[in-house]
């Protein structure tokens, strides 16, 4: 059973929403890891790049396949994980600590009540399994 | 068989609708033996005159010496009967060749990546040109005129609907190198240039001054190279500050087999090695520890990233890369300067003896390696066509083919192959027919 | 179950050989040039000494030729390829590589022939194109054949070029400008969407029936958008299944105002018994590499010929092979034509899409390709076809009692199998191909199509007899039992070659693309 944690708003996209004050820090779900396998390459944006909600903002990549990366929230990316450039197994170790991906300063804060919570996440993925 | 698994003979193509079916034999021909088959093809290969001539053509296709070994590696079966490496555990012969001649190509060219090949030269440029767009996000690249008339027809082919806009700067024609005009044709626009050294005439290009000036305006600096033996001498176009090389490999162990199949050589920086085309090969182990190799970065290419891929490519030119890393083995670190010292020995010695000759000069002041321009007196395709009826000497190319502008002038190439004797009998044959020549058309 | 306690084809050797720069030793040499015999300047006096390399070459190995043919065998007896056995990929055709045509392309007429060589010293060569081009014209029913394009990819490329040239010409810059969108399967060779993108189309999806048939009912609905300007197909499609309402489906694009390309990829299982242009396909490409039988090469070369319709041809790229009547010919008439060549490279072809290659294309691989067709004549070219779709229909037959097969429709060349059952017990397509390798076989292709969840793609072509197959089926039957009885054993196959499984995952995290020297490593 993949980790949901409470504390976290969650996508259909299977990014993971970290909120605080007009911050949000975002990165993908324990599920999301699993389902791709080992992670070898993580593709960031720039500190200073705007991002409209649900616009691609990366990309992570196995070694076998590439998902592109949605932010949930719009706004500028305040700092990008460079870390993940020459560690991309954080990913699978530790998806929602060490792999945390980009930091955005909120444009519209409101986005993030239409995100799912982590037990309607649970539910949504124990659906796409099935 | 058909008994077997409970089908009559009718029934193997049953799934093709009955009105697609041919209902005929096809119209083509009836079944040879070894024998019959073999005097035909020896039938049509004997009217082939020009393989059998002494022969001063370059141009993008160089006759160079190949060691026996060559065609006995790539005759075995093993390498040349199996499948693209897709599972490693099997195919370490395949994959690790590879991974040599991607070394091999690194070392080279003087730059940190390579690819485990493209189809040719030429498509291998039209990729680099597509690479420096996506790497820079700008959409014009600028080609200088001395590159491979050819090359730039398939660039032009292959980013016709790409976005990008492709101009072209003349050559100087004192020098036969790049021109200044590639000044003001530099801009914030500008992805790439372009340039082939050696180039079409065989000039050597200054790189280093080219690479400055592509890297001051932002752009990258694509070099391409067709005569790749030009690398045991010439300093590295990576050496020199290129961002991508591409080059022909076919000097290195390919026969001319009338244009193909031959090697693209493909090759940049490591910062850009996701933005490669093709397949690459990466070392890798088991569980064991034990080292092996197996095709890596694949989530570039198109069976993974369809529209996105950094190439369509999929079937590139194992075979040849396998006989043009048996060729720069064998030859290796000495053998490889040796051949490149005596192309430009002897062509520079052929060049010498036809400047000498009345009425011939060589338009362009360009140091070069094995290939130069001529200017004949008189009309330079009659002067060839001459020399190949009346001395079985194929002279060179004329620059018409390309260059309409330019009738009378020719590109002569020498390789090692090309023999001290076979040199004086071109100076001879040429003086001699365009003097027999020059009588005719004053009586 | 002892890993070793299995018949096996093959054996795999496994002699040490490190790569060459490790072998390489100051001094050594493999080859030899005859001496110099010209006169010899200095060097600087013919290249200035800034324009020469200053690195003295360093790196590149100095070996000598014992050293490179024990390198290059010890490493070829690592390779599995076609002369050891099955080598049953799907939609690649590994098919038998007659030595014949090996010999016939090494003929010097040929190998020697520069491609730049006048016309009318290089008759016979051109005959060759010419003669291959009539053959594929009436073995695909198309008229119109580029043999320029040097591999699948490079023909799909050109073929997709030529729709856009096409279209645009037939509607006008700015109409043409809304028919900007390529339909592709799901199903479809990744090279497909790849292609089309390079030609400036945007692709749209279509889907699969549950039988594993195109669509019908989507591709109308995408089709009424009247933006498409083509689809591409590949028929038989990648399930092995012929698309049975082909004609159908190019009649509801052709209404559309697109044109229909067609993957030839899957050649071997029509060549003799139906042509693309009698479907009302407008456009295909070749693979010489896989129906024609030139060799894979570990990679390639390849060769990608491009037939279309009478239509398209003049967008076909630059230059045709053509035949001109020759003065014995019955239009001898012009005395002018008394020396001209018979077989002539055009160049006057104004809508072209332009060259796609330098030179004339692969042409060592369509002197092969010439050959093959000619050995087999037009009843062996038929011959092949019924055997490869009979060996398919033979192993789909032996293996649905242990593999699930995920369509019921009967197979044309290639048949797909998934992992469906062995997956409960943990074993997965992945294994079933590495476990495959033990018994003495290539594995099929995997995890192609990628609608096949676990998909196992096996095209056994004609160059297997009775036997082989049966040892084949066997072999799957056995795996099926040990993924029942003792997955472990397959899921840590294969357990006979020189190396196990690699860390596919750790070479690309921190690729190592080529080697350096020892002192050099550890900087960079």
């Amino acid at each position: 059973m993949a980790n949901v944690p409470e504390d976290l708003h969650y996508s259909k996209d299977h990014e993971w929403v970290r909120v605080d004050g007009d911050i949000a820090t975002i990165g993908i779900t324990d599920y999301a890891q699993n389902s791709l396998g080992d992670v070898v390459y993580v593709e960031v944006p720039k500190p200073g790049d705007e991002f409209a909600a649900q616009e691609s903002f990366g990309s992570v990549e196995s070694v076998k396949a590439v998902s592109e990366l949605f932010t949930p929230v719009s706004g500028a990316v305040v700092e990008a994980n460079e870390t993940l450039q020459d560690e991309p197994e954080k990913v699978n170790q530790d998806p929602y600590g060490d792999a945390w991906m980009i930091r955005i300063r909120m444009s519209h804060p409101g986005e993030v009540d239409s995100l799912l919570t982590a037990a309607e996440y649970e539910d949504f993925t124990k659906a796409e399994t099935d | 068989m058909l008994r077997q698994i409970g089908l009559n003979s009718g029934e193997l193509f049953s799934s093709i609708p009955e009105d697609l079916r041919l209902r005929r034999s096809l119209n083509t021909p009836a079944a040879l033996s070894e024998i019959e088959l073999l005097a035909g093809f020896e039938q049509m290969a004997a009217r082939n005159a020009a393989a059998y001539r002494s022969s001063f053509v370059g141009a993008g296709a160089y006759a160079h010496y190949i060691p026996t070994i060559v065609d006995h590696i790539i005759s075995r079966s093993e390498f040349f009967t199996a499948y693209t490496p897709y599972q490693p555990e099997i195919s370490q012969g395949t994959l690790q060749t590879i991974f040599e001649f991607q070394t091999l190509v690194c070392q080279l060219t003087g730059m940190e990546v390579a690819n485990a090949s493209m189809y040719d030269g030429s498509t291998a440029l039209a990729e680099a040109v597509l690479m420096a767009e996506r790497v820079t996000r700008r959409s014009k690249v600028i080609a200088c005129g001395a590159v491979h008339p050819e090359y730039l027809e398939v660039v032009n082919t292959y980013v016709q609907h790409a976005g990008i806009e492709l101009k072209h700067i003349d050559f100087d024609s004192r020098t036969g190198q790049t021109s200044s005009a590639l000044d003001q044709a530099l801009d914030e626009q500008t992805a790439a240039l372009v340039v082939q050294s050696p180039n079409f005439f065989g000039c050597i290009e200054d790189i280093a001054a080219l690479a400055d000036k592509a890297h001051a305006a932002g752009a990258l600096l694509i070099v391409a190279i067709t005569e790749s033996i030009s690398l045991g001498l010439l300093r590295s176009p990576g050496a020199c500050g290129a961002d991508i090389v591409v080059a022909e490999g076919q000097s290195f162990g390919v026969p001319l087999s009338y244009g193909g199949p031959y090697l693209g050589l493909f090759a940049t920086r490591e910062k850009y090695a996701r933005q490669i085309p093709g397949r690459l090969v990466g070392e890798a182990y088991d569980k064991q520890g034990r080292r092996g190799f197996v095709l890596t970065l694949a989530t570039r290419e198109q069976h993974i990233r369809r529209e996105k891929a950094t190439s369509n490519i999929c079937t590139n030119e194992g075979l040849i890369a396998l006989a043009a890393t048996v060729y720069l083995e064998t030859m290796g670190r000495r053998g490889l300067q040796e051949v490149a010292q005596q192309c430009a020995q002897k062509a520079n010695y052929a060049a010498r003896q036809i400047e000498k000759l009345a009425g011939f000069s060589l338009p362009f002041s360009a140091p070069r390696f094995n290939e130069f321009v001529v200017r004949a007196p008189g009309n330079a395709r009659e002067l060839l066509s001459r020399l190949a009826s009346d001395r079985k000497i194929d002279g060179g190319l004329a620059l018409w083919r390309y260059f309409k502008d330019r009738p009378n002038d020719f590109l002569v190439c020498v390789t090692e192959l090309n023999s001290r004797s076979a040199i004086d009998a071109l100076v001879d044959g040429v003086a001699s027919v365009s003097k027999h020549k020059d009588t005719r058309t004053q009586s | 179950m002892e890993p070793t306690n299995i018949t096996k084809v093959t054996t795999h050797i496994s002699h040490n050989e490190g790569l060459i720069f490790e072998r390489s030793r100051p001094g050594r040499v493999g080859y030899r040039l005859p001496p110099l015999d010209v006169d010899e300047l200095p060097l600087s006096e013919i290249i200035p000494k800034e324009f020469q390399r200053d690195d003295d070459l360093e790196g590149v190995p100095e070996v000598s030729e014992v050293d490179v043919i024990r390198h290059f065998i010890r490493m070829s007896q690592w390779n599995y390829s076609i002369d050891l056995g099955m080598y049953p990929l799907g939609s690649c055709t590994m098919k038998y590589n007659s030595r014949l045509n090996e010999r016939v392309a090494r003929i010097a007429g040929f190998a020697n022939l520069h491609p730049l060589a006048n016309e009318q010293d290089a008759q016979g060569a051109l005959q060759v194109i010419y003669e291959l081009q009539q053959c594929l014209a009436e073995i695909t029913g198309l008229p119109g054949i580029s043999l320029q394009p040097a591999a699948g990819a490079h023909g799909e490329m050109t073929g997709v070029m030529i729709i856009r040239a096409y279209i645009d010409a037939r509607d006008g810059e700015g109409a043409s400008a809304n028919r900007r969108t390529m339909l592709i399967p799901d199903s479809a060779h990744g090279t497909n969407p790849a292609s089309a993108h390079l030609s400036g189309f945007s692709v749209k999806t279509i889907r699969s029936t549950a039988e594993g048939f195109t669509d019908l009912d989507h591709l109308r609905e995408l089709c009424s958008a009247g933006n498409v300007a083509g689809l591409m197909l590949t028929n038989p499609n990648t399930l092995g299944l012929f698309e049975k309402n082909i004609k159908e489906i190019c009649v509801i694009v052709h209404d559309a105002g697109g044109l229909v390309y067609m993957d030839g990829a899957n050649m071997n299982a029509l060549v003799g018994v139906a042509r693309p242009g009698d479907m009302g396909v407008d456009v295909i490409h070749l693979n010489l590499h896989k129906t024609f039988s030139t060799p894979h090469g570990g990679g390639g070369p390849g060769c990608g010929p491009c037939c279309c319709t009478k239509e398209l041809e003049p967008f076909l790229p630059v230059p045709r092979i053509v035949r001109t009547p020759t003065s014995r010919g019955s239009d001898a008439v012009d005395p002018s034509r008394e020396n001209a060549a018979e077989f002539k490279l055009d160049f006057d072809c104004p809508q072209s899409i332009g060259r796609v290659k330098a030179f004339l294309g692969n042409y060592g691989m369509m002197l092969r390709a010439l050959a093959y067709i000619q050995t087999h004549g037009h009843d062996g070219l038929r011959e092949a076809t019924e055997a490869a779709v009979l060996n398919a229909r033979y192993i789909a037959h032996g293996l649905v009692s242990d593999y699930e097969k995920p369509f019921d429709a009967p197979p044309m060349h290639e048949v797909v199998f998934t992992d469906k059952r062995q997956a409960r017990k943990g074993v997965h397509t992945l294994d079933i191909a590495k476990r495959l390798i033990d018994y003495g076989f290539h594995p099929m292709t995997i995890y192609f199509p990628l609608i096949v969840q676990g998909a196992m793609l096996i095209e056994p072509t004609e160059s297997v007899g009775h036997q082989e197959l049966d040892q084949f089926i066997a072999a799957m039957r056995a795996i099926a039992r040990e993924a029942l009885e003792d997955p472990d054993l397959v899921l840590n196959a294969p357990h006979t070659t020189r190396i196990g499984r690699l860390d596919e995952a750790a070479a690309a995290r921190k690729p190592v693309l080529r080697w350096k020297p020892k002192q050099a490593a550890g900087a960079s």
